[in-house]
């Protein structure tokens, strides 16, 4: 019995009818032609959605007043305060540390962890529980110039390619060079990569590498290293106190400006905390569930830019805000997977993209925006996409390739998650190929940070997601789990350094929220939403229509 | 072929009914709500009009979140599965398990090297009163054999417990069914981190490499990289070597070894 539909097998019957071949000169090692760098720009610009113009406008507030930005990001860096700061006395302080973390994922632990190292007192606050993050959902590996072959030049040169150039040099540097030192660390830890029997790591390659260096873990990587880091936390539980459905939302600053501590809110009894922090670390990630454009995500429940949203009011400027990664293959069918990351590490391991002709038409390991620009293209202009039941369009594929280039079992080995997932729904991934369609799936930019995860506002550090730079205006596979580890390690370092350099305590202060609610006001925006968002809200309208008052 | 409104993306999560899905009654924590077949719970407890604080994650299987206990009328039998992974049915009876309390007691990682299994022994007694009843495996979401890796940590297979544990999403369904109050899953993970660190054989490759970056060794490289103007980059990233994607790791070398 199969999950598809007789409509959708009849199409896959011609993704068979041309597999022999394809595999024959996959083992050949030959594939499609990779578009060339003229050709990238020129699909970029006519099919990837941060190139249209609907659904983008001026923000018109802040630091980076004036910067076309999408709608919903514009909205939010332009909201009110949930706080009124009249109301609030800053002289009951809650909490008093030396590191305040705003975020619990992969980044925040990492930072909590070194800061601890460095022997500070450390809070940290998280939205959901501790770990619920994106760190989690990244499957497919981590990058890291690990074997003879390579080396962190290579890895710099794929990364500021993959970026087009428009990365900051030194942040690209920082990751490729801190990789193989935050492997060791995660290795040290206790984090079971994937290795040969004589324990030399197994890699691969990832759309945009030039050499294979995807260090992994099942396909669960994201999923291994996080459980790992929250466990050796409470381990360390004296020194690092983790606030769970407590995230902060709003920053405390003195009155040069200075960042403090924040206002933490308990999502169930309603309660506002106040922290005093000498360094305060911003780790919330992105903005997934802001559904840039209307697009589904494979982002969880909390990816809501709430760090972006406190730390813009508090005068910390953006960078590359305006681009969005969509991840060329998320999962169209059946409509309860929807949304659902296929790793790229499907096509690391060989299996094609198709269309509705089972023809190729990219090579399938081009980096993530132009892939999903070619999957784009095809299923618009070219017309060649498959339609699903629910009126959702994608291309085929073809996981099945994976057995017959690697031996029966290696789909089930090495993509298990994947495996079960389509499994609940009878379609067994090993002799089906898959329908997708590219999907939200990471925040390229965000707050402007230094080498040593410095944002422009003093005492303020971010690291992870919710910072841009690192990866320009496109990150390829494997260098975001990279990047929230370099960087919360270093930002966990340079905080920990900044609280051991300064000399007294600072009197926190809510001023910048009054003086951005005055900024708000002046800019004549009526009726700001309040920020920020914490949650999204998927209420439908049937219901809506009755939440009567 | 596609039209244009078709390759236009439905607004965020929310599902799309097939056409003329049928409407189904379910019960969310023993109220009846009328929902449309093939949403999950998760799906169907947000079209029901919930929101969630707790109970809600990835909403895409991996982080144990949205752990859920179901029955359907009339049927003795007690379900498990994650939210955001089970799909509804007709009179299906619904409660989340959003949180459970765990047994976990601390260690050091760093201090353990000796007897690995006495450790566990030490840490986890409970593990060893296991009395094999096999609830854990029937709850498990993920389909693990719980109770087999379980009998594997009693008998001193780190290792294998390692391997057949690691589906784990921790979500503590088997945990709270356990008749001996076992914390499978903590005792799990502790196994994972042990054998991770301590069995399975170090990455010599990768000790080189932190000594090389240690001592400075590509901080000139990185400084050219730095000083260049776009287009020469532009001219070193095109001209890059791509190592063949069927080469066996650590053999395939470039040609240009300078820059190793």
């Amino acid at each position: 019995m199969s999950g598809y539909t007789p409509e959708l097998k009849e199409l896959i019957k011609k993704v068979e009818a041309t597999r022999g071949k394809r595999v024959e000169k996959a083992k050949r090692g030959e594939h499609f032609p990779a578009l060339t760098m003229d050709e990238r720009e020129r699909w970029l610009k006519k099919y990837h959605p941060d190139y249209k113009s609907e659904g983008r406008r001026k923000v018109s507030v802040g630091p980076n007043k004036g910067e076309v930005l999408p709608e919903e990001v514009s909205v939010l860096l332009e909201s009110k305060s949930m706080l009124n700061p009249g109301n609030i006395d800053l002289g009951k302080v809650d909490f008093s540390t030396d590191v305040l973390i705003i975020g619990g994922g992969g980044a925040g632990t990492a930072a909590a962890l070194t800061a601890e190292m460095e022997g500070q007192s450390v809070i940290v606050s998280t939205k959901l529980r501790h770990g619920d993050s994106n760190t989690v959902m990244a499957e497919g590996g981590i990058q890291c110039a690990s074997q003879e072959g390579d080396s962190p030049y290579f890895h710099y040169l794929d990364v500021i390619g993959g970026g087009h150039f428009t990365n900051d040099p030194s942040l690209v540097s920082a990751l490729a060079n801190d990789a193989p030192v935050v492997i060791s660390w995660l290795e040290e830890l206790g984090v079971m990569f994937d290795k040969l029997p004589d324990g030399r790591m197994k890699v691969r390659h990832g759309g945009g590498t030039s050499r294979k260096r995807m260090h992994s873990a099942g396909d669960m990587t994201g999923a291994e290293i996080m459980r790992v880091l929250k466990d050796e936390v409470r381990n360390r539980s004296e020194k690092i106190k983790v606030l769970e459905f407590s995230p902060a939302v709003e920053l405390l600053t003195d009155k040069t400006g200075k960042v403090s501590g924040a206002v933490l809110h308990n999502l169930e009894t309603k309660e506002y905390y106040i922290v005093k922090a000498k360094a305060t670390i911003i780790a919330t990630g992105g903005f997934g569930r802001l559904h840039i454009q209307g697009f589904p995500t494979t982002n969880h429940y909390g990816a809501t830019a709430d760090g972006i949203v406190m730390a813009y009011r508090a005068g910390a400027s953006l960078v590359d805000m305006g681009s969005t990664q969509y991840h060329p293959t998320g999962a169209v069918y059946p409509e309860q997977n929807v949304g659902l990351l296929i790793t790229e590490k499907v096509r690391g391991l060989g299996a094609h993209i198709l269309n509705i002709e089972g023809e190729e038409f990219c090579f399938p390991l081009e980096p993530r925006d132009v892939e999903s620009s070619c999957i784009i293209r095809e299923c618009g202009e070219a017309g060649k996409g498959i339609t699903t039941p629910t009126g959702r369009v994608g291309t085929w594929l073809d996981s099945p390739m994976i057995d017959i280039l690697h031996g029966n079992g290696t789909v089930r080995k090495e993509l298990p998650a994947k495996y079960i997932q389509f499994k609940r729904y009878n379609i067994d991934i090993s002799r089906e190929p898959m329908l997708v369609y590219p999907t939200l799936h990471y925040q390229n930019g965000g707050l402007k940070i230094d080498g040593e995860a410095r944002t422009d506002v003093e005492g303020l550090f971010a690291s992870g997601e919710v910072s841009g730079g690192v990866h320009g205006r496109n990150r390829l596979m494997g260098n975001s789990l990279l990047d929230v580890l370099v960087f919360g390690k270093r930002a966990g370092k340079s905080a920990s350094d900044y609280v051991k350099s300064l000399s007294h305590e600072t009197v926190p202060t809510l001023d910048h929220i009054k003086r951005f609610h005055r900024e708000i006001e002046k800019a004549g925006i009526e009726n700001p939403v309040t920020g920020p968002m914490l949650l999204p809200d998927y209420t439908p309208e049937h219901v809506r229509k009755r939440q009567w008052g | 072929m596609a039209e244009d409104k078709k390759t236009k993306p439905e607004p965020g999560d929310l599902s799309i009914p097939p056409e003329g899905a049928k409407m189904i009654p379910i019960y969310i924590m023993g109220s009846e709500y009328l929902v449309p077949e093939t949403l999950t719970v998760m799906k169907a407890v947000e079209y029901a009009g919930y929101r969630y604080i707790r109970g809600c994650g990835c909403r895409g299987g991996i982080c144990g979140a949205c752990a859920t206990f179901y029955r359907f009328v009339g049927d003795y039998k007690l379900k498990a599965g994650l939210a955001c992974q089970t799909v509804i049915g007709p009179g299906m009876i619904i409660t989340q398990l959003p949180f459970f309390p765990s047994n976990r007691p601390d260690y050091n990682l760093d201090k353990i090297e000796g007897d690995l299994h006495g450790e566990l022994r030490r840490l986890y007694p409970e593990v060893f009163k296991c009395i094999g009843c096999g609830t854990c495996t029937r709850t498990c979401p993920m389909d693990i054999d719980v109770m087999d890796y379980i009998a594997l940590m009693k008998r001193g297979d780190l290792k294998g417990a390692a391997v057949k544990s690691f589906d784990c999403v921790m979500c503590g369904l088997c945990a709270s069914r356990c008749p001996a109050q076992i914390s499978q899953f903590t005792a799990a993970m502790f196994v994972r981190r042990l054998v991770g660190k301590y069995i399975l054989p170090r990455a010599g490759h990768l000790e080189k490499r932190v000594s090389e970056v240690k001592s400075g060794r590509y901080e000139n490289m990185f400084k050219k990289l730095k000083g260049m103007k776009t287009e020469d980059l532009k001219k070193l990233y095109v001209k890059r070597e791509r190592e063949p994607d069927l080469s066996e790791p650590g053999v395939w070398m470039p040609e240009d070894k300078e820059h190793l």
